[in-house]
């Protein structure tokens, strides 16, 4: 996994809520493998707008999403992690998340920030106002600099150093097999 | 005075982290086709499954519905995922039924109709409606590729232990009123990110009352409210409903397993993060009219007109769904017209689904123009429906009668709605492109898509029923 420290990068306002893994990466793709790179098919039909930020010239090399409340909730499909990080994105900046696409995010080293209501909406408006504009996000430091504001966010401490390390969760927990042993034990 | 998830948190778990999350030990991990990416997780790494006895595979997702041969499946790419599954099964050592056996059916029909999925039990599955099988007292949720290699490699998972919600549902249900009018009524009231980061154990004398399936129907919904798990206490409709079933405990061990399952609800005065509480009196037959599922509303109400939202961000989202639906807003909900039906999924395809559908096909035919399907939940829920007629009842009537999978919920395998054609269907995600690019879906019960079927528009089932 690639670490997460510092990443400041050109953000895609996303201004709406309840964004769906449905919206991120349509049903009819998950039968490809993964090989194939799932970026292609990231916010596939939303992108049949022109409107849709995505393709503008603006949004070239965006890296962030700055998103609604509820972003990707819906089903438990890990191409809506592998879509938004295989077109390029690293980090996404929502008041909340789908509750499985945030862990499935963490185990990817994919961050995802929240933020409250209100600092997320002034995001969008800034990014609104100025398309093309950076935010930085410092995981060290937990803070979110975006419009010359900065904003400190909360991570876990676990997340966090597997983030910063680039360092998967299964290497740990078979090094704790002795534990799972000794409850299969107790209770097989 | 502990909670039915305190209880079942405690005794599944390994191990804590200095980060508050929790190592638990998974009794039962369902599996589908959407495991192929965890399984080649675990072959990059050289692992294997450390139990596969703990496992279950099906294929629901990419089967066909019109026939039982996969070979006759023209799109390679569909065949290959429930190809994939057959063959990682295999090489895990990892127990299946295959598409020729009549257990074959949706994976959240299966557990609980095989009494695999009990009281007390810790359920994993790669597949967000895993939160279904909490309808028994077991702590159930879906997760992702990693979290399934993870489970696959370890039979342990780490997660947060996610607030407690209680969602108390009191009084007695009107005529005509199903488990899925109250999940849709819930959903509507709390919001699609109303329960983020809770388990939802729903309670009061309404659910009590509900049959084991219509509290499959309500768990099932529990994600579209943002909970990854719904709970209800186990009690004699749980016992009942899983006596004799080929997983559920035998002889001596059924008795022991009793005594463990009747310790297991929440305690008087437990404790619970939040509490909400719904009238049973006040649900009607439902419906959503969006592309969320919080956009449900009474079968006797009006498309809602975004100028009436409480923001510009609502109001924008309104009028998308608006468009994307083809709806003006002021249109009551029963002078929509619909052209496909679908009852199935894993919210609505089991037996008493379909009873409550039959009843009101019976006698009346398919409207014309409309092509309306039901398509069971796993085989013997078709053996069941065809062993008391109720095949000949949706045939007689108009609609296809076909074979067990997840069919026109998701069209993954094919079985889609064309774009701009609009769906009354028993499933549970009305998302823009769910049912196929452009497709319009009106959620609703297995009875009001049946009254949909037979009128051609969204209808108030308590007109159509006997005595009405
Ligand atoms: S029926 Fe629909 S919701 Fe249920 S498991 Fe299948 S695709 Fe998912």
């Amino acid at each position: 996994m690639e670490p997460f420290r510092r990443l400041e990068a050109v953000a895609l306002p996303l201004a709406r809520a309840n964004v769906d893994t449905d919206q991120i990466v349509p049903a009819r793709f998950l039968k490809k493998p993964r090989a194939v790179g799932f970026g292609q098919f990231l916010f596939h039909d939303l992108r049949a707008d022109a409107a849709f930020a995505l393709d503008q010239a603006a949004y070239r090399g965006a890296r962030i999403v700055v998103a609604g409340r509820n972003f990707a909730c819906g089903s438990s499909r890990e191409h809506a992690v592998w879509a938004l990080q295989d077109y390029g994105f690293r980090a996404a900046i929502a008041p909340s998340f789908g509750d499985i696409f945030h862990s499935n995010a963490l185990k990817n080293g994919f961050l995802p920030v929240v933020l409250p209501e209100a600092a997320v909406a002034a995001m969008q408006e800034a990014l609104l106002a100025a398309p093309g504009m950076t935010i930085a996000i410092d995981l060290e430091q937990q803070c979110v600099v975006a419009a010359g504001k900065s904003c400190r966010f909360e991570i876990a401490p676990f997340p966090r150093h597997c983030l910063l390390e680039g360092l998967d969760e299964l290497g740990y927990t078979l090094s704790q097999t002795a534990h799972i042993e000794a409850f299969e034990e107790r209770f097989g | 005075m502990t909670t039915l998830l305190d209880k079942i948190w405690a005794q599944h778990r390994v191990l804590e982290r200095d980060d508050g999350q929790t190592l638990l030990y998974v009794d039962r991990h369902y599996l589908q086709e959407g495991s192929a990416a965890a399984f080649e997780m675990l072959r990059q790494r050289g692992l294997a499954p450390r139990v596969p006895a703990r496992a279950l595979a099906v294929a629901d997702h990419y089967v066909p519905t019109d026939s039982r041969d996969l070979a006759a499946v023209a799109d390679p790419e569909r065949r290959e995922m429930a190809q994939a599954l057959g063959r990682n099964a295999a090489g895990g050592g990892i127990r299946m039924f295959a598409l020729d056996d009549p257990r074959q059916g949706i994976v959240h029909v299966i557990g609980p109709e095989q009494g695999a999925t009990q009281p007390g039990l810790l359920i994993v599955c790669g597949d967000s409606h895993t939160s279904t099988h909490g309808a028994l007292g077991a702590l159930a949720f879906g997760i992702g590729a990693t979290e399934m290699a993870h489970v696959l490699a370890t039979q342990t998972l780490w997660q947060r232990k996610p607030n407690s919600m209680r969602v108390a549902v009191e009084g007695t249900l009107g005529a005509g009123v199903s488990a899925k009018d109250v999940i849709l009524a819930i959903i509507a009231r709390i919001g699609a990110a109303g329960a983020v980061g809770h388990a939802i154990e729903y309670a009061g004398n309404a659910i009590e009352r509900l049959s084991m399936e219509g509290r499959l129907t309500v768990c099932n919904m529990s994600v579209e409210a943002g909970a990854r798990a719904g709970l209800v206490a186990p009690d004699d409709t749980t016992f009942e409903y899983l006596a004799g079933r080929p997983f559920a405990p035998q002889g001596a061990g059924w008795d022991e397993a009793l005594a463990r399952w009747r310790a297991l609800g929440s305690d008087a005065g437990a404790k619970f993060d939040r509490e909400v509480t719904l009238d049973a009196r006040e649900i009607v037959p439902m419906v959503t009219w969006g592309t969320s599922p919080e956009d449900a509303l009474a079968i006797t109400g009006h498309v809602p007109d975004p100028a009436g939202a409480a923001d510009a961000a609502r109001r924008d989202a309104m009028a998308r769904s608006l468009a994307y639906m083809g709806l003006a807003p002021g249109t009551p909900i029963t002078a929509i017209a619909v052209d496909r039906v679908f009852i199935g999924s894993c919210t609505n395809s089991r037996i008493e689904d379909l009873r409550a559908a039959a009843a009101v096909a019976k006698g009346r035919k398919v409207a014309r123009g409309v092509e309306a399907w039901v398509v069971p939940g796993s085989g013997l829920v078709k053996a069941q429906a065809e062993a008391e007629g109720l095949d000949r009842v949706f045939l007689e009537s108009g609609f296809q009668w076909r074979h067990a999978g997840c069919s026109m919920c998701i069209g993954v395998n094919g079985d889609l709605v064309e774009p701009g054609k609009r769906c009354a269907s028993t499933s549970n995600r009305n998302f823009a492109g769910r049912q196929g690019p452009g497709a319009r879906t009106h959620l609703m019960s297995p009875a009001m898509a049946a009254a949909a079927a037979v009128t051609g528009r969204l209808t108030d089932v308590r007109h159509l029923m006997a005595g009405a």
